[in-house]
């Protein structure tokens, strides 16, 4: 009971909002695209005569999701003063987003935002918006002050709390997954990329340093992979990586990305081995 | 039938208009017609090398805009009848390229040589990507260093994708590598990519692997094809690799670092 009663659950996205944004919409060529705009990170205020007060930018941030499972404020306040207490101090004045989903269909007490606002503020912590709102919640939102955030990715809350019956991440499922592999039997050269939408990606050659390889599904190399791996792009935290020598100077899966820089990091560079997901870390292992 | 062969390595400065020059003049010498062409608009370098920089009237570029006619702006090499030599301009720039106008270029020439040689400038633009275009076979000059091996895979994509072979989904370019300025002692002390390192990341057949050599300034600077030095070491490698070109099967030289003296290898370097 203890564990189902607690009001409020903390943790953080560990992916970068970049990832998320990106290749969410599992369209290749706005890939390309926001990974440039993301390159901006942080928002510019520029003031020149003649040019204009601002500048509109887009900017991806990564946001603590703060996720209430009741709408008591006391029991609210007193876990989340438990939790910074517990060294959660890297929280403090970090912008929060405050995620409704569990108590959107919730019958009762309404949850009352200009409070919790206020409440959270006095402890350092600045809601800054709101999801999984419902009508009522989102206009409530908004008359406090905050924003209504569509989307956003459906995290997984990591393994301690995962039920048996834990669903099974929103877009796996979704994934109008068509079959079909694509197959490529040439390197795959220094700025080239290649994009299996919705299939695995099989490559009979090497994936050279420079060239990007990205699938929807799992990846397949079979020769060496020097370059960068991306797969299960559309949030597939299944998918695999896999090569015959694995030299990437990137491998991301659903967005959870390592780079490698530092060659000597893990003892399987260079080796046979495949790369995956467990509790949002990267694994590297020997085929 | 007449073969379009590109020489191109992305990188600059690694031996792309030496290769060029060689290796047509190798392959005139041998007695086929032809006519290499220097894509390097602005910054041609290629009449220099064969040594016919005061000969140049009309260029390439007139020939594209019909101010020429190719009898005009082709120029006969003093010592191979079988070799010409397109020259590019000096003063015009890139933008007078376009697909069809250098086609019709290219296709003319065809009716007239068995071999044309197009030397690439450096890069991956619009001169590089002209160059390129209409190539049945491509020549990759590599040096054995990392930067220009990446470079080299870069234009090993780009023939691929942008090549009108491969835009017509006709038979693939043939690609071969040319290794230049190879110092075998370098190599093997691990100074420098090694024949082996280079070929895993490339992937393609090599054809000739030129030693580093105090020739190859030399017979440029005399407006001399290094290929007609037969003494020097630089001379008989592209001989070699116009011979491996042609389809004889000759074994690689000048690989090994010379052999230190008996001393030497006993007390190390």
């Amino acid at each position: 009971m203890i564990v189902w009663n607690t009001s409020v659950r903390l943790w953080v996205q560990l992916q970068t909002a970049i990832h998320v944004t990106c290749y969410h919409s599992a369209d290749y060529q706005r890939i390309s695209r926001l990974r440039t705009n993301t390159k901006t990170t942080g928002e510019r205020l520029t003031q020149h005569e003649g040019i204009g007060a601002v500048e509109l930018k887009g900017a991806v941030f990564t946001l603590p999701v703060l996720k209430l499972h009741c709408t008591d404020l006391d029991a609210i306040e007193h876990e989340l003063k438990v939790h910074l207490a517990r060294g959660l101090s890297f929280f403090k004045h970090a912008p929060l987003v405050i995620d409704l989903e569990l108590i959107k269909e919730q019958q009762g007490e309404e949850l009352d935002l200009p409070s919790l606002v206020s409440t959270m503020h006095d402890m350092k912590l600045f809601i800054v918006g709101v999801r999984n709102a419902n009508p009522q919640q989102a206009e409530r939102a908004v008359t406090a002050g905050l924003a209504v955030l569509k989307g956003g990715v459906t995290q997984q809350e990591g393994a301690a709390e995962k039920p048996a019956n834990a669903e099974l991440p929103v877009a796996t499922t979704n994934i109008p997954f068509s079959g079909h592999t694509k197959i490529i039997y040439q390197p795959v050269r220094s700025g080239q990329q290649i994009y299996a939408k919705n299939c695995d990606l099989i490559v009979l050659s090497s994936v050279n340093v420079g060239a990007e390889v990205i699938a929807d599904g799992n990846i397949h190399i079979y020769g060496s992979l020097r370059g960068r791996a991306l797969a299960g792009v559309s949030e597939n935290t299944k998918a695999r990586i896999f090569a015959q020598v694995m030299e990437p100077e990137l491998a991301a899966i659903a967005g959870n990305y390592q780079v490698f820089d530092e060659p000597n990091a893990s003892r399987l560079y260079g080796k046979a081995a495949q790369i995956y997901l467990d509790d949002n870390q990267l694994v590297i292992a020997p085929l | 039938m007449s073969r379009v062969i590109v020489v191109t390595s992305g990188k600059g400065g690694v031996g792309k208009t030496t290769t060029s020059a060689s290796f047509a003049a190798g392959l005139a010498n041998r007695g086929h017609r032809t006519v290499v062409i220097d894509f390097d608009i602005g910054l041609r370098n290629l009449d220099l090398l064969m040594g016919c920089e005061r000969r140049v009237v009309y260029d390439f570029v007139n020939v594209i805009n019909e101010e020429a006619t190719l009898k005009q702006a082709l120029i006969r090499d003093k010592n191979d009848n079988n070799l010409h030599i397109l020259p590019a301009s000096q003063t015009r720039d890139k933008d007078a390229f376009t697909e069809e106008k250098v086609g019709n270029v290219i296709n003319e020439l065809r009716d007239s040589f068995d071999y044309i040689v197009c030397d690439s400038p450096a890069g991956i633009e619009k001169g590089a990507l002209m160059a390129l275009f209409y190539a049945d076979e491509a020549l990759i000059v590599t040096n054995p260093e990392i930067s220009s091996v990446r470079d080299s895979d870069r234009i090993l994509g780009m023939l691929s994708a942008k090549s009108q072979r491969a835009i017509e989904g006709e038979e693939p370019i043939k690609e071969h590598l040319v290794v230049t300025r190879y110092s075998p002692a370098r190599a093997e002390t691990g100074e420098m990519l090694s024949l082996d390192d280079i070929q895993e990341l490339l992937g393609i057949d090599l054809v000739g692997v030129i030693p580093e050599s105090k020739a190859v300034l030399q017979a440029s600077n005399s407006g001399v094809p290094v290929i007609r030095d037969e003494q020097s070491k630089s001379g008989q490698a592209y001989q070699d690799m116009v011979s491996r070109f042609l389809g004889e099967d000759i074994p690689m030289r000048f690989l090994d670092a010379e052999k230190k003296g008996f001393l030497k290898r006993i007390f190390g370097a």
